[in-house]
């Protein structure tokens, strides 16, 4: 078994052929699972080759004049583009914002690309960009500079954005996957699938009548909070596309590390699972867009749950697992059941079983 | 949750599993028949649970896997078609045909949607009259009612630009398939808990008294898969064979009577080719001569024709139970999820993905 699985992880990572065999980009390159893996390491990452890409992180993070500074970027695609807990105005702020902040850093500035559809009601427009106002007030961030497109009719879903932001990274944290050790426990500030399950549960053709609200929400404050006192942190991720499961393969990746999870001790909410097993999801592949992990120094683990529960977006905040050396790249999930599953990226977007 | 952690109870179901050692005297081979079983079992590791003694093997019981190449085929060329709007399950999407799958049509502009019900596909039909909406009906006899209820509505409702493509397989002739295969080795079956839902247990009856085989209405949480298995392993070693019940809180006698003649009005029996395995007598249903209006093979024109698998794929294998994903060459190697050569390989029922995400080992080595 354990020639098998290593034999698998090499395949992964050494395929001779580019991306698939899908000719034409389909929608699940944009998934977050093994098909945008394809994409950014196959195309991107050769093609724009540099060390800060290969940190493989949320964030570049860069020196400018002395200071450490944080750059990323995001774009947002969402239908519909209200959901319960959010719009499309509050993911494109918060999102840029999480991501600079899971690079340790304090979000000064976002930007804001606007791609408009032809007919786009001005009101709703106007609804968005003051969700984006709204946002950024929330996040302590400015949006300082933006650009706006309109395209033809059908050439776009009534509004695509793109933000990107910068920060400052104070104090000497060096927050990143390879930082990752053997020890290191990992923790979870809150329930997860929220944000997946609300979006999913307005889709045309799916109007469950459930009560899920994205968890959608700036991380800065509880994050920098939680950096203030000292503790020693290795890595954050916040969960977004692909959830909880595509993070922590991810980390256990680039890090050369394996990571056992603890299925009993991940926060769900009863109605996100409840929605998961009716359409015959796993909430653990579920977006989230106000949850994260920190990968934190054992010793450190149970003053960084006490700092994170002091944070209203920590109030469950709890360890979910833990990181050892033994496999590299390897992710298990101890089930309810207590047996051992193996934990993989999905190939794109989690698709509802038949029956 | 309630009604549902009580069946991933960790202390019940490990009690279970030690039961079932307790009676467990000798090697038994045993076939859950449903995709959702083998998804469970993969999942949750519970095969770990099991005596050495139990193998379990995986079904045909999956619609992805199971439904042929040359329908998937079909598929792709009327959903190329500018003036369809083609509604699928979203598993069957990805599945490969002989060249290509569904996303790759929507890629190329193709108005492919994941639909979660036929009605909802009907719904579409209503509201875009100057286009036609095909559903692509798989499934075994769970989503049978459903898919007849559409064909049933839109004939009430006189929605003409509404058709299905059928490709819809039972679970009995199956059984008998694999029974009667010179290299079989199921001695015991657990029976898929929702299709029984819909069709009730008596036609099992004969099959477990003709092929001298216990088989158990099974459900599907980890408390029931083993509840299945204790069941069926108690009358291997006992020596019975009858058709038992492990899931009665989902299943009675009857089967649902309303769901059963509303598959009765719209479909009739046929012998169906099955991916993988080959053409089973009286293995599916396709729509009567009544509702012949609604099929999408002959509006389109693209009935008949055959195609076969070309590639190594050993999914008729598995699917027959008589051999496991890992012992196919190709397993995570040349297969994979994103390059799947067989349907077994795509679909999160199909036993090869389950095996490729959940691939269970012993805790010793990791």
């Amino acid at each position: 078994m354990a020639d098998e699985s290593n034999e698998r992880k090499k395949f992964v990572l050494s395929c001779p052929i580019p991306i698939t065999e899908y000719p034409r980009i389909v929608l699940g390159h944009g998934g977050g699972g093994t098909l945008s893996h394809a994409l950014i390491e196959k195309m991107f990452v050769p093609s724009f080759k540099n060390p800060f890409l290969d940190a493989r992180h949320d964030g570049a993070v860069f020196e400018i004049g002395g200071r450490k500074v944080a750059f990323t970027t995001d774009s947002y695609v969402v239908r519909p583009i209200f959901f319960p807990g959010g719009d499309i105005g509050t993911l494109a702020v918060n999102g840029t914002v999480n991501d600079l902040v899971m690079c340790g850093a304090r979000p000064l500035f976002i930007s804001a690309g606007l791609v408009l559809e032809e007919g786009l009601p001005m009101e709703t427009l106007w609804r968005i960009v003051q969700s984006m106002k709204n946002s950024a007030e929330a996040a302590g961030v400015a949006i300082v500079t933006g650009d706006t497109k309109v395209v033809d009719k059908g050439k776009g879903d009534l509004i695509f954005i793109n933000t990107s932001g910068v920060g400052v990274i104070e104090g000497d944290h060096s927050i990143a996957p390879k930082n990752v050790r053997p020890g290191d426990v990992v923790l979870i500030n809150g329930d997860i699938g929220r944000h997946g399950m609300a979006v999913m549960s307005q889709r045309e053709g799916l109007e469950f009548d459930a009560a899920i609200q994205s968890d959608c929400a700036p991380l800065a404050e509880i994050v920098l909070k939680l950096l203030a006192t000292g503790v020693e942190v290795h890595c954050l991720r916040d969960l977004t596309r692909g959830g909880l499961a595509s993070a922590v393969v991810e980390i256990a990746g680039t890090a050369g590390v394996q990571i056992d999870l603890d299925e009993s001790a991940i926060p769900v909410s009863g109605s996100v699972r409840a929605a998961c097993e009716f359409l015959g999801l796993d909430p653990i592949y579920v977006a989230n867009e106000g949850r994260f992990i920190a990968i934190v120094a054992a010793k450190d683990a149970g003053r960084a749950v006490e700092a994170l529960r002091s944070h209203p977006l920590g109030a469950e905040a709890r360890p979910i697992g833990t990181v050892s050396d033994r496999r590299a790249g390897l992710v298990t999930l101890r089930t309810t059941i207590g047996t051992q599953a193996i934990v993989d990226m999905l190939s794109g977007e989690q698709l509802p079983r038949i029956c | 949750m309630k009604f549902m952690d009580e069946y991933r109870d960790a202390a019940s179901v490990r009690a279970l599993a030690g039961r079932i050692r307790g009676i467990t005297t000798r090697p038994w081979t045993i076939m859950e028949v449903c995709g959702g079983q083998t998804h469970t079992i993969v999942r949750f590791g519970i095969d770990e649970l099991l005596p050495k003694e139990i193998t379990l093997v995986h079904g045909p019981g999956c619609p992805v896997c199971v439904t042929p190449a040359e329908l998937i085929d079909k598929a792709i060329d009327i959903a190329s078609r500018s003036d369809v709007i083609f509604c699928s399950f979203g598993d069957m999407i990805r599945v490969p045909g002989t060249k290509e799958n569904l996303f790759s049509v929507k890629a190329r502009g193709g108005d492919v949607r994941v639909v979660y019900s036929p009605l909802d596909a009907l719904k579409l039909a209503a509201a875009n009259r100057e286009r036609e909406v095909v559903f692509f009906a798989v499934g075994f006899e769970t989503t049978a009612p459903a898919n007849a209820m559409a064909v049933y509505q839109a004939r009430r409702q006189n929605i003409k630009n509404f058709s299905l493509l059928v490709s819809h397989v039972l679970v009995p002739p199956a059984i008998e398939a694999i029974l009667s295969s010179p290299e079989n080795r199921v001695q015991g079956f657990l029976a898929a808990g929702h299709v029984c839902t819909v069709m009730g247990y008596e036609e099992y009856r004969p099959i477990a008294e003709r092929y001298n085989v216990p088989i158990v209405v099974t459900g599907f949480e980890p408390y029931d898969i083993l509840q299945g298995v204790y069941m069926c392993v108690t009358q291997l070693e006992e020596g019975r064979s009858v058709v038992e019940n492990a899931y009665t809180r989902a299943v009675r006698r009857e089967g649902n009577v309303k769901a059963q003649e509303l598959i009765r009005e719209v479909f009739c029996v046929v012998e169906r080719k099955w991916r993988g395995i080959g053409e089973i007598p009286r293995s599916g249903l396709g729509l009567r001569d009544e509702y012949i209006e609604f099929d999408a093979e002959r509006r389109f024109g693209v009935a008949g024709g055959t195609s076969e698998d070309t590639s190594e794929c050993i999914s008729g294998l598995i699917l027959q139970g008589v051999k496991k994903p890992h012992e196919c060459p190709a397993f995570g190697t040349r297969c994979t999820p994103d390059r799947p050569l067989g349907a077994t390989m795509v679909s999160s029922e199909g036993a090869c993905a389950a095996y490729y995400r959940y691939r269970r080992f012993s805790s010793k080595e990791t």
